[in-house]
């Protein structure tokens, strides 16, 4: 608890003692209200001068506004009738009990999240020629090498060069399995280091790093707002003056109207008692606070899964999404080439591809890459001799003496061996050893592991349309689509094609497209105009790509794509909640209010339905913090 | 140019109307108050002295939220 919260806690102390003791205390007349001010001076003076301020601003119409009135009016109709004081004390007293427990369950949500997206780094550990020195992060120049002791976090995004260890990412990517890293291994700042000692040569400045741009994400992710919380801004707008003013009509119209038109006695005292309840009930507490902390433990929990959602109105948009579109590379699919398959080979699959990773090992070409990182071991150069490239074709070499060519089908063509063609999509690598045909490599881009998982649980949450995107061929498309049940799918698209074809899609959708927002989901090369155009763009594993984080309106810390159903599932609870709160609070406040003009509901029931409500709202609210089916280790 | 501050407030709703009061201060180009991390980034606008605006911008802040503070 902070200093403002135990003074209010002291002061809610304070007067409930001093009530109990008044309430036993046989005295009469003024110096009973006297005595009755004290509690009420010591509970209410910060609303009550608010209030005043309020009013000498030109902002008159608050919660404080309305509390200040009522129980002052409580006040004098005790003085000129009743001598019953309590009521209005009772009133300010639970209504800063209220805001005492608002405020505690705030500070307590916003200590959670905070502890949990603590990832800036306090210190370096720079490596000098005198030996370690502690810096600042921001002092860190490129290319310097800083020591990470276990416990400690990264401070700055770079290279290991010494040590291994395992690094905790939760709090990045909300991914709670450790990463191992040893030597050669690109870490970012942020992680936190869990093993071994590291030292790290940096690549980025502080300012440029993981861990700032992050922060710096979060910091402003409130910029944008929902239409649910410019609803409630408006709404107070308007709702507390109109209270106000049917409270002066109930108070003063109704007398008058007794008296005018019905001859009858005016009832001054019991009309004025039924505007100050009316004022009490009306009080819109509930909904201006409970939605946008909605909204801000949303974002929160968001934050803690690893999706940082740049502000509420997007995470209205998600909740409604109903076309996701994804690029295909590097999104659904790992964006490398890999082996994905070895055929028709009589030897070892690992001794081919050995000959195929040495005969392409002079090769910059990226196929050739693949296969010398598929094959894996260190290439001993001096086993291959006489390489010869052929252009669009493909290699031939001596490797342990004996003739091995690697290349397309032209390469075997002109060879003049027999190949056999591969019924698999993606780039074959045939190979000849000895002027016999060996069999082919198949290269092609895996989808990821959990690419199938993340489309499926997107058909689960009601997503009807799902599209996939791509410049490849249509064959490799057709295959990673089919592969991942996507039925809609564009291929050979330039990239500039992209944007155009996403348009064509949102036009499709035609009028629902409004209702049904349209998520383009992309790893930010090169599509950043893609995200820009879409309703929501989310970008995936964008840590390293300023321009997707620039263009993105959700950014996924790491290249999960089943974290696109986890952004739209916490996109939806926290919608659910934030209409339960709507209704929920209108509903009692409207009908506490016809209660009260008819003057079937007291004061007291007017207090207790306001904090009642309150209390009961934002702990609804809270609950957007808790996102299911990911445990966070701390 | 762009500065963050310190702020304190008390509610979400409140510093919705701190943001919205900042934004309109002169001098200021924009103005984001995240509730989250109780932190205020102010753009100002060219050749304002942030030194000179950012009393304003308590004082415009004071107008609609009497309870809250900014560290500059």
């Amino acid at each position: 608890m902070n200093k403002k919260q135990k003074n209010l806690m002291y002061r809610l102390i304070a007067s409930a003692l001093m009530m109990i003791v008044l309430h036993f205390l046989p005295i009469r007349g003024i110096l009973r209200f006297v005595l009755y001010m004290i509690p009420y001076l010591t509970i209410g003076y910060d609303v009550l001068r608010k209030a005043f301020k309020g009013i000498m601003n030109r902002q008159p119409f608050d919660e404080c506004f309305l509390m200040a009135v009522a129980t002052i009016g409580a006040m004098a109709l005790a003085v000129t009738k009743s001598g019953d004081y309590t009521e209005a004390v009772a009133v300010m007293f639970f209504y800063q009990l209220g805001e005492f427990f608002q405020m505690v369950a705030v500070g307590k949500s916003r200590k959670n999240i905070t502890e949990l997206m603590d990832i800036r780094p306090d210190h370096a550990n720079l490596l000098t020629e005198e030996g370690i020195e502690v810096v600042d992060p921001d002092e860190v120049e490129v290319g310097s090498v800083i020591v990470v002791n276990p416990g400690e976090k990264i401070a700055l995004d770079g290279v290991v060069i010494e040590g291994s260890s395992s690094l905790n990412t939760a709090a990045l990517t909300g991914e709670s399995i450790p990463r191992d890293v040893s030597e050669g291994s690109e870490v970012i700042s942020g992680c936190i280091n869990m093993s071994g000692v590291l030292k790290i040569r940096t690549s980025k400045e502080f300012e440029e790093s993981t861990a700032s741009k992050i922060l710096d994400l979060v910091e402003n992710a409130s910029s944008r707002k929902s239409r649910s919380e410019n609803f409630i801004s408006k709404f107070a707008r308007y709702y507390t003056p109109i209270v106000v003013y049917s409270a002066l009509a109930l108070g003063i119209g109704m007398p008058l109207i007794r008296i005018l038109f019905l001859a009858a006695d005016p009832m001054w005292g019991q009309w004025i008692y039924r505007a100050l309840t009316f004022l009490v009930i009306s009080c819109p507490c509930a909904l201006v606070i409970s939605i946008p902390l909605t909204f801000f433990a949303g974002i929160g929990g968001a934050g803690r899964a690893g999706v940082l959602v740049k502000g509420s109105n997007y995470l209205e948009l998600l909740s409604k999404a109903g076309t996701v579109v994804f690029d295909k590379t590097g999104t659904l699919t790992r964006g490398s080439f890999e082996v994905g398959g070895i055929h028709h080979s009589d030897m070892e699959d690992a001794e081919l591809l050995r000959l195929a990773a040495y005969v392409e090992s002079a090769s910059s070409h990226p196929i050739s890459k693949s296969l010398v990182k598929a094959h894996g071991l260190e290439i001993e150069r001096e086993k291959v001799t006489d390489i010869e490239e052929i252009s669009g074709k493909g290699v031939k070499g001596l490797v342990d003496g004996r003739h091995v060519a690697a290349g397309n089908e032209k390469l075997m063509k002109d060879m003049g061996i027999d190949y056999r063609p591969c019924s698999h999509p993606g780039t074959v690598v045939h190979m000849a050893v000895d002027g016999r045909y060996a069999g082919h490599i198949l290269i092609s881009d895996l989808p990821k592991d959990k690419s199938a998982r993340a489309i499926d649980k997107l058909k689960k949450l009601g997503i009807s349309r799902i599209v996939m995107l791509t410049g490849d061929m249509n064959s490799a498309a057709e295959y990673v689509a089919a592969e991942l049940g996507i039925d809609e799918v564009y291929s050979e698209l330039l990239p500039g094609d992209k944007v155009g074809m996403l348009e064509k899609i949102m036009d499709d959708n035609g009028q629902k497209a409004q209702n049904r927002p349209s998520i383009f989901v992309g790893d930010g090369i090169n599509d950043a105009p893609v995200l820009t155009r879409a309703d929501i763009g989310i970008a995936m594993g964008a840590l390293g790509s300023d321009a997707a984080i620039e263009a993105a309106d959700v950014v996924l810390m790491d290249d999960d794509p089943t974290h696109v159903a986890v952004a739209i599932s916490i996109a939806r609870k926290c919608m659910r909640i934030v209409y339960e709160n709507i209704y929920f609070s209108i509903g009692v406040k409207i009908l506490c209010l016809i209660l009260g003009a008819f003057g079937i509901a007291g004061m007291w029931l007017a207090i207790f339905a306001d904090v009642g409500v309150m209390v009961i709202a934002v702990l609804n609210a809270i609950r957007a913090l808790f996102v299911s089916g990911k445990k966070i280790s701390k | 140019m762009k500065k963050t501050y310190v702020i304190d407030v008390d509610c979400a709703n409140c510093a919705n109307k701190m943001e919205e009061a900042t934004k309109n201060t002169q001098g200021v180009k924009d103005a984001v108050v995240n509730f989250m991390t109780l932190k205020m980034k102010v753009e100002f606008e060219e050749g304002a002295d942030p030194a000179e605006v950012m009393p304003r911008v308590l004082e415009n802040c004071k107008k609609v939220e009497s309870d809250c503070s900014i560290e500059f």
